[in-house]
């Protein structure tokens, strides 16, 4: 039996295909005929002043928020806008969110354990202990995301950089085909900015990844395509240099 | 595979907990009836029956916990499943009353007689059989569970919606069996029970057995309540409590999660109902009031929600003061009912175990302190 919103012919190579989305809240249009193509493999920055709409676009694409109009295909087969956030999780795109949320009564590892691909089955998990490639892949986790002498610490003891990286690695964990990352180094110091750019740039050696911030420096360190949003749509696209000598570019985010 | 996963979960504190709970089970019991009358350690009969009431009580705390203090779903009509596992109790015991009712009627329990009844309703076909009763003791409260969970858990009602759901339907269950034509007994509800499996209800070798059957059904909660906390469903399951959307954006059927602790829920509190019934000789829709579910609630945040030794303590503590106030001070008891809620709102968040948890780790740190 097919899934609701799979169709089988490809439509298109990209990993994520976003085309005329709009979302009005109450009359207010968030996201504004909305399009958006990110290639298997890739590394994609959003940037954006504030109410341009990249948390709302997050929404539409992992499916808490249904748009008005328009097309969300991932994958080249899957419809977006048909599936719920646990089927679209299951397809393989996973969400760092804003406001790092890990579980504080989990210790580092067991939230690692939870987030970690496979097992949902709530009757196998009664009796499901941990396997060696589960382990071992846990190990691995902590290590990318630097952590491992924190592994047993309650997720509540965690300074805040600490549980942004815990949010990548759950992410991580998840083995998304697509990774969201929405304003990871937000709050954090120089150090702890310039280490989240070398975990990102790690884990997009295997993963795709739209990472959406408003930190220029940080962006910068990643060295990736970059789109620009206003208004709820894309308003330029390319380097960080060739989008940051865009003029509507600079009009937007200096003001006039 | 069976004995590992209910192996999973017995700290060792629980274990102690759960042997002092069967040495209690089988300890009282024994002092009333094996010591002679006068000696000063023999268990007087009405505290043994004090005893069981407050064991059911324990159990049905235990499965408030398991859906509150683990889960996050604050119910507050827990006491109904607890009472339907009473009344499919108390109908197996009307059928075995048979030709000793006060109308001496073979089939119809006295209430029917009086009201006129002319055939057994259909639903009581059956309940003449313990084992026809024994399993719709677990299934009646879990199949309500089961519907009422489906439709509030898969449309995603949550928090003080969700409570308050609860508590309707307990309430609208209140209703229901004060009515006659429920033929249920309406506002007197099942009682005058001669005999469980052939013994007399009233008899102090039963009040004894049924003592220790509800201990064991205690002990049996326990060891099953820490097995699917102490499980990776548990991390689960307390991760839903604590973020629930969340758990969802990593892909969990987090309603699925819920259902099955709410319908495991729902059968212990029918069971803890069905072993309270018998103790003390009626089962009527007063059972299904709202403030029952509410006090099951109090038990757990006295005792300490999150915690599965908590539930037991706070049930015990909390009916031993409504037992010694309704006697010694009867119209202060609610004041001091509202009080101890305020009071654990405010002071005591994580209940009597959590102060103990606070206290002794803050002990031990002084102890590294001093040696260091």
């Amino acid at each position: 039996m097919k899934a609701p919103g799979i169709t089988h012919a490809r439509s298109t190579s990209a990993l994520l295909y976003l085309s005329g989305v709009s979302v009005s809240f109450d009359g207010f249009k968030a996201l504004n005929n909305l399009s958006l193509l990110v290639e298997p493999g890739e590394m994609r920055a959003i940037i954006g002043p504030n109410g341009a709409g990249k948390t709302t676009m997050m929404d539409v694409i992992t499916g808490k928020t249904r748009p008005d109009s328009g097309e969300v295909v991932f994958d080249g087969t899957a419809d977006l806008t048909k599936l719920d956030e646990a089927s679209i999780a299951t397809l393989g795109i996973g969400r760092k969110f804003q406001k790092p949320t890990v579980f504080e009564n989990h210790t580092v590892r067991d939230n690692l354990l939870l987030a970690l691909a496979g097992m949902r089955s709530w009757y196998r998990l009664l009796t499901a202990v941990p396997s060696k490639a589960e382990n071992d892949r846990l190990e691995e986790i902590l290590s990318i995301i630097r952590m491992g002498p924190q592994q047993h610490m309650l997720g509540a003891r965690l300074s805040h950089g600490q549980k942004q990286w815990l949010e990548i690695g759950m992410l991580l964990a998840q083995n998304p085909k697509l990774m969201l990352v929405d304003e990871p180094v937000a709050g954090m110091t120089d150090v702890e900015t310039e280490t989240t750019a070398q975990v990102l740039r790690e884990v997009n050696k295997s993963h795709s990844v739209v990472v959406v911030e408003h930190d220029m420096s940080f962006v910068r360190a990643l060295g990736v395509k970059v789109t620009v949003l206003h208004e709820g749509s894309t308003l330029a696209e390319g380097s960080l240099d060739q989008v940051s000598a865009d003029p509507r570019v600079v009009e937007v985010y200096l003001g006039r | 595979m069976i004995t590992r996963f209910l192996w999973q979960g017995m700290t060792r504190n629980l274990q102690l907990f759960v042997l002092l709970v069967l040495a209690v089970g089988i300890l009282v019991p024994l002092s009333n009836l094996l010591l002679p009358p006068e000696s000063p350690f023999r268990t007087p009969s009405w505290v043994l029956q004090l005893m069981g009431k407050y064991l059911c009580y324990a159990s049905l705390a235990l499965a408030v916990d398991l859906v509150w203090g683990f889960c996050g779903i604050l119910t507050l009509g827990h006491a109904a499943f607890f009472a339907l596992g009473g009344y499919c109790m108390g109908m197996y015991l009307m059928r075995q009353i048979g030709t000793r009712g006060v109308y001496g009627n073979p089939l119809l329990p006295d209430f029917m007689v009086f009201l006129n009844y002319k055939e057994l309703p259909w639903f009581w076909h059956g309940f003449d059989s313990f084992w026809f009763a024994a399993p719709m003791i677990v299934l009646v409260p879990s199949v309500l569970a089961l519907a009422l969970g489906w439709f509030a858990f898969r449309s995603r009602v949550t928090g003080v919606y969700l409570s308050i759901i609860t508590q309707a339907m307990t309430f609208a269950l209140l209703l229901a069996f004060f009515r006659n034509d429920m033929g249920l007994g309406g506002n007197n509800g099942l009682t005058d029970f001669k005999d469980i499996l052939g013994y007399s209800v009233q008899s102090d070798t039963t009040r004894a057995v049924l003592c220790f059957a509800s201990a064991l059904a205690l002990a049996i909660f326990l060891v099953i309540s820490a097995a699917v906390v102490g499980s990776r469903f548990g991390k689960a399951l307390t991760a839903v409590r604590d973020a629930e959307s969340r758990m969802r954006f990593l892909g969990y059927r987090v309603e699925r999660y819920k259902l099955f602790v709410f319908v495991l829920s729902a059968a212990m509190a029918g069971i803890a109902g069905a072993l309270y019934v018998p103790q003390v000789g009626i089962i009527n829709p007063s059972e299904f009031s709202p403030g029952n579910s509410i006090e099951a609630v109090l038990w757990v945040a006295v005792g300490g929600r999150g915690t599965l030794i908590g539930p037991v303590i706070g049930a015990f503590v909390v009916n031993f003061g409504k037992t010694y106030l309704t006697g010694a001070l009867p119209e202060v008891w609610l004041f001091a009912l509202g009080a101890l809620f305020i009071v654990v709102t405010l002071l005591l968040p994580k209940g009597v175990v959590g102060l103990w948890n606070q206290f002794r780790s803050r002990s031990r740190e002084r102890q590294a302190r001093a040696t260091a």
